[in-house]
């Protein structure tokens, strides 16, 4: 029988991960394990001088930590829905190659998603596992927590790379950095509750997808329910991720068979 | 059996601009086919079309019997692909790059090992199985993409520009390669802008410009149809009246092309030819006889030079 072909891309973005794993797990694992030392541990002992209405009257360590893992997940997937796009396409062009044999563009679009998801399942782990080890979640709340964060990742990759792949510019990379990726990594209720923020901003970042994923993270991981009933949540994040597969379904035959 | 492209009043367009203009081909299996034409005359379009990765605008297409709209996978599977640019992945090793891209083609494990043992050797490349190909020359990276077009065993292989920026050792590698493939009875169908290369490579080619296709032959036959046996190439001393020197040269009777930096003459005996031009006066600071090829064929149909 023959493989699917976004198995078969997939199995080149493993094979091709031999040579590249050391820089990219290591910083996607290192980075949050810095945060949750830095802020759980030393912001941490700011925080926690009384107890805080706004975090449940939890330690900060423990609000923090699921807020943490979905932002990081965020970031894992909006690494891959980027740098390997347009690694495809602007910078080795293999997606160029790869589209002269069976492989079709939207096999390329969700080879990289299969692996995204594999990736951040995997940095996700190591994160969860560490966070266990710090006390600042229960190991099997930890991993519940995991499945909500990884959708969140794949989301965010399935989306920005349906609108990387017709990127003709690098420099839009460091706008989508600045302006989208940093921004959603610290107001979507990651760091503080989306209540601290003045009313029109709490609306907007309750408009976020970010958001949604943190509180179904958070859900999972405290043992409390969201902020709002969780098909909400869930929808929004679920209908990003198929948004992104549809629109990528054409953008990428748009950029790879002119 | 169909012939390997038959494409009749073949469009391409981008928007408004017209690529490739209402071309009709025939290829035949086994031949060595050349689209030969200037930067933007439309062949890599047409080949892209072929290789079924860029839709057909209007217009009738088959490769090898099949249609690149609809079975456009399974008949990717049958052909390979040296595409302009290299697309290696430089961190990967030789190797790996042909087992990633022999994998998307579905092909068992094992028989991508072996594969790409044969093909390494058949580009002579085996000491290199391991090396990582950032290091590697740009002839010798050629080689590479040339046998990774060959990991599905394709009957028919697409090589745009093959030899474009390597020096000329390296290009006489790959030329001797590529004839090999032929020799196996292999299809196989380039674009170039060299001349030299549609001369070596191709059986019968098309000269294409500004998306038409201006003539079509073997390239003895289109030189002999469009060019004389010897080419007269005259550099006037900066002196000489040039407009002057033209006219003298025209009143011979034979065809003259002024060029920037010299005067081609078209001619059937060169000697004799040299032997009038001084005997009216007309001093060249350097005269070369050679022979007719391909350039001057382009040059008569299109008034303009290949390579700028």
């Amino acid at each position: 029988m023959a493989t699917p072909i976004a198995l078969r891309v997939l199995e080149g973005h493993a094979r091709s991960y031999r040579h590249t794993w050391r820089g990219t797990t290591i910083g996607a694992v290192l980075t949050p394990v810095l945060f949750l030392a830095a802020m759980g541990l030393g912001l941490g002992q700011l925080v926690d001088r009384e107890p805080t209405a706004a975090l449940g009257e939890l330690p900060y360590l423990a609000w923090l930590t699921p807020g943490l893992l979905a932002a990081s997940a965020m970031q894992a997937g909006a690494a891959d829905g980027t740098f390997p796009v347009l690694g495809g396409t602007r910078w080795v062009k293999t997606y160029h190659t790869a589209v002269a044999s069976p492989v079709r563009p939207r096999d390329l679009h969700l080879g990289n998603l299969l692996w995204a998801t594999i990736r951040i399942t995997v940095i996700g782990l190591v994160f969860v596992a560490v966070a266990a080890g710090f006390g600042a979640v229960p190991l099997t709340r930890g991993l519940l927590a995991l499945g909500p964060a990884v959708l969140t990742g794949v989301a965010f990759c399935a989306a920005l790379s349906a609108g990387v792949v017709l990127m003709v510019r690098d420099q839009f990379l460091a706008g989508l950095n600045r302006f989208v990726i940093v921004p959603l990594f610290l107001f979507s209720g990651t760091f503080f509750p989306v209540e601290q923020l003045p009313p029109v901003a709490g609306t907007i970042a309750r408009m976020l997808p970010l958001w949604h994923g943190v509180e179904l993270t958070r859900a999972l991981a405290l043992g409390t329910p969201p902020a709002l009933p969780w098909p909400v949540h869930l929808g929004v994040v679920v209908g990003l991720l198929a948004a992104g597969i549809a629109v990528g379904s054409v953008t990428f035959d748009r950029r790879l068979r002119p | 059996m169909p012939p390997v492209v038959e494409a009749r009043a073949l469009t391409k367009r981008f928007g408004t601009f017209t690529a490739v203009d209402r071309i009709d081909l025939e290829v035949a299996r086994g031949e060595a086919f050349g689209f030969l034409g200037p930067n933007g005359a439309g062949k890599t379009s047409a080949m892209r079309m072929i290789g079924a990765v860029s839709p057909v605008t209007e217009g009738h297409l088959r490769v090898l019997g099949l249609d690149p709209e609809r079975q456009g996978a399974e008949l990717r599977a049958r052909l390979g692909v040296v595409p302009q640019e290299d697309a290696l992945d430089q961190e990967l090793t030789v190797a790996e790059n042909l087992a990633i891209y022999g994998r998307y083609f579905d092909l068992p494990r094992a028989v991508v090992r072996d594969r790409i043992d044969e093909l390494l050797e058949f580009v002579q490349l085996s000491e290199r199985r391991r090396a990582q190909v950032d290091p590697l020359s740009g002839g010798m990276k050629r080689r590479v993409v040339i046998a990774r077009a060959l990991i599905n065993d394709p009957e028919v292989v697409l090589l745009d520009e093959p030899t474009t920026g390597l020096d000329p050792q390296a290009r006489h590698v790959l030329w001797d390669r590529l004839f090999r493939l032929k020799q196996r009875g292999i299809t196989l169908l380039l674009t170039t802008h060299y001349m030299d290369e549609a001369e070596q490579l191709c059986d019968r080619l098309v000269v294409m410009d500004a998306g038409r296709i201006v003539a079509e032959g073997s390239p003895a036959a289109l030189i002999a149809a469009h060019a004389t046996r010897e080419v007269v190439e005259l550099r006037l001393a900066p002196t000489e009246d040039e407009a002057a020197a033209v006219q003298v040269l025209e009143r011979t009777g034979h065809r003259v092309e002024a060029l920037p930096d010299r005067v081609l003459v078209y001619v059937d005996d060169g000697d004799a030819f040299v032997r009038e031009v001084h005997a009216r006066g007309v001093e060249p600071t350097a005269v070369l006889t050679r022979r007719a090829t391909l350039e001057d064929v382009f040059l008569r149909l299109t008034g303009r030079a290949l390579v700028d």
